[in-house]
């Protein structure tokens, strides 16, 4: 949109990625005179809202300065050698498909920062809160902005150990089974698909994304694309999750806290995806091909697992947990994500893309409203929220209510937000899938998936009506709600915000990804 | 093989390389190349001496020379770098040394002196906590011996002089582990260590001389040549002979079945000693394993390759299983743990000298080896100075022990998480993530797929124990403890180490280059 030299983009997107790891070490340090605030602990809480705000700030920049014309063109580029020995390059860069991704990152990181800094998760000294926090965001912006193999695998890791902290040691109930689940699930997954990224880098001799996008699979036979694109598939699928490997997500959400939920559905399971994206298709599009009708069957599968469970919890006497539940749904909605790409389309694969930041900024939204909800009542059990006639929330604290419904409504795919389009699109993917896939079973799919959005309208509608419905009791002195304050305000208004333009204005997206993504199917990245 | 006098004439030759060495026993030695061993092992004898000179209220002048000692043999190695320098060679025949210092010696012999320069630095604070518990003349003398013998094994290149270099470098290391008078379970350790090892040593000397029956040479360039053309009747004899002889450098890695001494010796050898044997032991173990297998024996390797796959993949499985289920609250389970996750550990190692098998540029895979070798040195070590920091104070050293070290002593609680981490292989240690990485791609690329699943698996199951380490580390400490003083020794090898593994998280390439470059 305007014009930004190259370097200085280049300076910017290294930035990005750097920046969250200088500020981590920096917040381990003693604050310098000057900037020593109220408490020690305030400093550091300070710091990270500064750092994760440059951060966002900076790719907000990136943004701008990037060539809209031309989405599909690798931008902002660095490209240093690090070690020789591996063929390992610090190469960086941006298209349509990371970028928004990058944004999303940046944006809720500092959304967490922000929340924290007034409403900080009780657990030990915030100070290895906030290096945490930094370090986690600095991996997962390198993991949407490296093409190295190598480096992707490097950055896929180092989300692990702080997120395996901040919920561990941050988190509620549970939390010590849960912080392992997830590092040992995510890491057993991506020791496999290291060995998939070797094997590919090893045999086609280089370990470059751009160029083994561009070569589009020509220097691997089909059976090293077969294999590699199974080792390195269940190390993005059990990220994503997709079921059956979905088993330590809802665990990990319910023990983490408000913040690390946050971060963990918003961002941490798009690498999965992205990775699909980014690399299994351009670069072993015969593999992938193979296990298409696999992959669309158990993300169908996902789907309606996903919204039975929650149906399940959902019910009266479940003793379902709310956060519980959104994680369940998560693993319905990466469903969808995996069927558009399933279908090699630029129709799915698109919508995949949509329905990735959808749900980042919604499922965002949802976790922060209810962990709101959490300190405020001490609860996330639906049974003990909802008693006999529902909580009555839109009575207790109105503003609190409508936007639990509003975040809810929108994760079930209300046409005019955000989760509409990118879950139309996989669909309307499946139903006219790539020339080689078999039409019948991706009509078949499609048929269920549909089914499955359904299921997901219908509990989300039953959370709704017995958390935010239901007639304030005037006689028992009840304990007024407080409703929204300032700094949820603050922290949420930009997720409502996109919410409502990414569904009511999709070519924002759309524009950005498509050619990127044309580009991707029909031969790799310039 | 056409004529029949071909046998006879080969039989002939085999008795020919007496011949020369017998005419020629004076001969022009590059002191230069041989320096840093011999000076080891000149200071070494230089302690010993002074020892008996010294009183004992000015006895840890001899650490002090012998820490300078081996700075000075580390420091001899910059001068051999990028000049393949041999020497000790047959006359007339300039391939045929026995003393070659190339890429792959100086590597291995800058992991050694440099390893026992940190133990050195380690024990100083040791041998002055045992308060003449351990006699300090011996213990340097032997220190450095074992330490010459270790530097020496990867410049051999012939049988005779590996087989020496082994046992120079084996048999200080008992004395050293029953070095602690009165203590029954260090003798015990000794004991253990000693007779298992001796039995390997026999093993593969007699494995060494069927090689040498077969073939009538020592060296082993020329055992790669000859073992080719043996005789059809001496198949047998030379197969077992590679056998037999590779079953003793195995047991120096503790690979399978023969790691069951490790975790006791460890235990029962004072804590610097146990760094060294779970460093420099290790190196002594896969450098000579690599010597015999890829130097000497390459045409047999159909026979070992397969055979180091499997001990690789039982080994590493071994040692984190047992890693696994060590209590954190059993008495010297911190140590333990480190003995045992070094058995995991040497499997690691293992897994690209088996690939240098079916590879077709073993040199690349033997990189990985030494690349990994040398991560491992500078965290290992690292973390057993921190283990001898904590059990200053906790004389026990139980896992548990650790709990709440970051409260008391911050930086040395985040060097040793990071340590670990580096062990575990995963980020922010990055150098041991891509130590790993070389490792795996070694594997990949020798199409040894199932052992890199193996090993895949391995890293997980590994990750467990080094984890939860790591977060006992950040918990609120049980009771308060008072920081202490750090000597300065063990500040230093700390120092060094954590030094060490962060410049080499951010230029990998300063080690990973050795699994780009020809190394012989």
């Amino acid at each position: 949109m305007i014009d930004i030299n190259e370097s200085v983009m280049r300076v910017l997107l290294a930035f990005v990625v750097v920046g969250p790891l200088l500020g981590a070490a920096a917040a381990l340090l003693p604050a310098p005179p000057g900037l020593k605030g109220k408490s020690p602990e305030q400093a550091v809480l300070r710091h990270g809202v500064t750092v994760t705000g440059a951060v966002l700030l900076a790719a907000v920049v990136l943004v701008l300065g990037f060539d809209h014309d031309h989405p599909s063109k690798m931008q902002a580029g660095t490209d240093i050698s690090w070690i020789p020995a591996l063929d390992v390059r610090i190469h960086l860069g941006i298209d349509g498909i990371s970028l928004p991704l990058l944004v999303l990152t940046a944006l809720l990181t500092f959304l967490c920062a922000l929340y924290s800094y007034f409403k900080m998760p009780s657990g030990p000294s915030p100070k290895a809160f906030v290096a945490l926090l930094l370090v986690l965001e600095s991996g997962t912006l390198a993991t949407f902005a490296v093409l190295d193999l190598v480096l992707f695998f490097l950055a896929f890791e180092t989300v692990l150990i702080p997120m395996y902290f901040l919920i561990a040691r941050w988190g509620g109930e549970g939390r010590a089974g849960a912080a392992w689940k997830f590092i040992l699930f995510t890491l057993l997954g991506s020791v496999v698909m290291l060995l998939g990224l070797l094997l590919i880098g090893i045999t086609a001799g280089t370990f470059d994304m751009v160029a083994l996008a561009t070569d589009n699979g020509r220097s691997l036979t089909a059976s090293v694309q077969v294999i590699a694109v199974l080792a390195i598939g269940i190390g993005l699928a059990v990220k994503t999750p997709m079921w059956p490997l979905h088993s330590w997500l809802p665990d990990a959400h319910t023990a983490a806290p408000t913040v690390g939920s946050v971060l963990l559905a918003g961002v941490l399971l798009k690498m999965g995806t992205y990775g699909f994206v980014r690399i299994l298709l351009p670069i072993a599009p015969d593999g992938f091909r193979t296990f298409a009708p696999y992959l669309a069957a158990f993300a169908v599968v996902g789907i309606v697992y996903g919204s039975l469970a929650c149906l399940a919890l959902a019910r009266r006497g479940a003793k379902g947990d709310l956060k519980r539940l959104i994680a369940y749904s998560s693993v319905g909605h990466m469903g969808f994500v995996l069927l558009g790409v399933a279908t090699m389309t630029p129709t799915g694969v698109n919508g995949a893309l949509f329905a990735n930041i959808a749900h980042g900024l919604i499922t965002g939204l949802l976790f922060f409203v209810v962990g709101a909800l959490k300190d405020r009542t001490g609860t996330t059990d639906l049974d003990t929220l909802a008693e006999e006639s529902g909580h009555a929330l839109y009575g207790k604290a109105p503003r609190l209510g409508g936007l639990l419904a509003f975040a809810a409504v929108a994760s079930l795919g209300l046409p005019g937000l955000a989760g509409f389009w990118g879950e139309m699109l996989a669909l309307f993917g499946a139903f006219d899938p790539a020339q080689d896939l078999s039409r019948p079973a991706f009509l078949t799919f499609m048929a269920i998936a549909a089914f499955g959005t359904l299921l997901t309208a219908a509990y989300m509608l039953i959370v709704v009506r017995r958390v935010c419905m239901g007639a304030v009791p005037q006689d028992a002195p009840q304990p007024r709600l407080a409703d929204v304050r300032t700094y949820e305000f603050a922290a949420w208004t930009p997720l409502v915000v996109l919410t409502v333009v990414a569904g009511l204005w999709p070519r924002t997206l759309l524009g950005l990804t498509d050619p990127a993504v044309q580009q991707l199917l029909s031969g790799g990245t310039r | 093989m056409s004529s029949p006098a071909q046998p006879l004439a080969e039989a002939a030759l085999a008795q020919q390389p007496l011949q020369p060495l017998a005419q020629n026993l004076v001969q022009s030695v590059d002191w230069l190349a041989i320096a840093p061993p011999t000076i080891t092992a000149v200071v070494g004898l230089v302690v010993l001496v002074t020892d008996l000179f010294v009183k004992d209220a000015r006895k840890s002048l001899l650490g002090w020379i012998s820490v300078a000692g081996l700075a000075a043999s580390a420091v001899m190695l910059l001068p051999l770098v990028n000049d393949d320098r041999s020497t000790f060679c047959r006359n007339g025949e300039p391939g045929v040394c026995s003393y070659t210092a190339d890429t792959f010696t100086l590597a291995i012999q800058f992991l050694v002196l440099g390893g026992a320069l940190l133990t050195a630095l380690l024990s100083v604070t040791a041998v002055k906590d045992a308060d003449r518990g351990l006699p300090e003349g011996e213990f340097w003398f032997l220190l450095l011996s074992s330490a010459a013998g270790a530097a020496l094994l990867p410049a051999s290149r012939d049988l005779a002089t590996l087989i020496v270099a082994l046992e120079v470098a084996s048999l200080p290391a008992f004395a050293l582990v029953g070095l602690r008078q009165g203590d029954r379970r260090s003798s015990e350790a000794a004991l253990k260590f000693f007779l298992s090892s001796v039995t390997a040593t026999a093993v593969s000397l007699m494995g060494i001389s069927f090689v040498y029956a077969t073939t009538g040479t020592l060296y082993l360039t020329e055992v790669a040549d000859r073992i080719q053309h043996v005789d059809g009747q001496f198949t047998t004899l030379a197969q077992t002979g590679v056998v037999l002889t590779l079953v003793g450098f195995a047991f120096k890695t503790a690979a399978v079945p023969f790691h069951f001494w490790v975790p006791d010796t460890y235990v029962g050898a004072p804590l610097p000693i146990a760094a060294y044997l779970s460093v420099i032991g290790k190196a002594v173990g896969f450098s000579g394993l690599i010597l015999v297998t890829v130097v000497a024996l390459p045409s047999y390797a159909d026979v070992w390759g397969p055979a180091l796959a499997a001990l690789a993949a039982l080994t590493m499985t071994a040692g984190n299983v047992g890693a696994l289920r060590q209590q954190a609250t059993r008495a010297y389970s911190a140590v333990r743990l480190l003995a045992w996750s070094s058995v995991g550990q040497a499997g690691y190692l293992l897994v690209p000298i088996a690939a240098a098998a079916y590879s077709d540029d073993p040199e690349r895979s033997i990189g990985s080896t030494v690349a990994y070798a040398l991560m491992y040195a500078a965290v290992n070590l690292g973390a057993f100075a921190v283990a001898a920091l904590v059990g200053r104070a906790r004389a026990l050293n139980r896992v548990a022990d650790y709990r709440g070290l970051y409260a008391s002593n911050p930086l040395t609680a985040l060097l040793l998480a990071f340590f670990l981490l580096c062990l575990a292989g995963l980020p922010p240690g990055i150098i041991g993530l891509f130590a790993k990485v070389t490792v795996f791609s070694a594997a990949v690329d020798a199409g040894l797929g199932w052992l890199a699943v193996v090993m895949a698996v391995n890293v997980v199951i590994a990750l467990f124990y080094y984890l939860q380490w790591t977060a006992l580390l950040f918990r609120a400490p049980e009771e308060a403890t008072a920081g202490h003083r750090v000597p300065a020794p063990l500040t230093a090898a700390i120092t060094v180490t954590a030094v060490l593994a962060v410049a080499l998280s951010g230029a990998p390439q300063l080690i990973l280059r050795f699994a780009d470059t020809g190394l012989f």
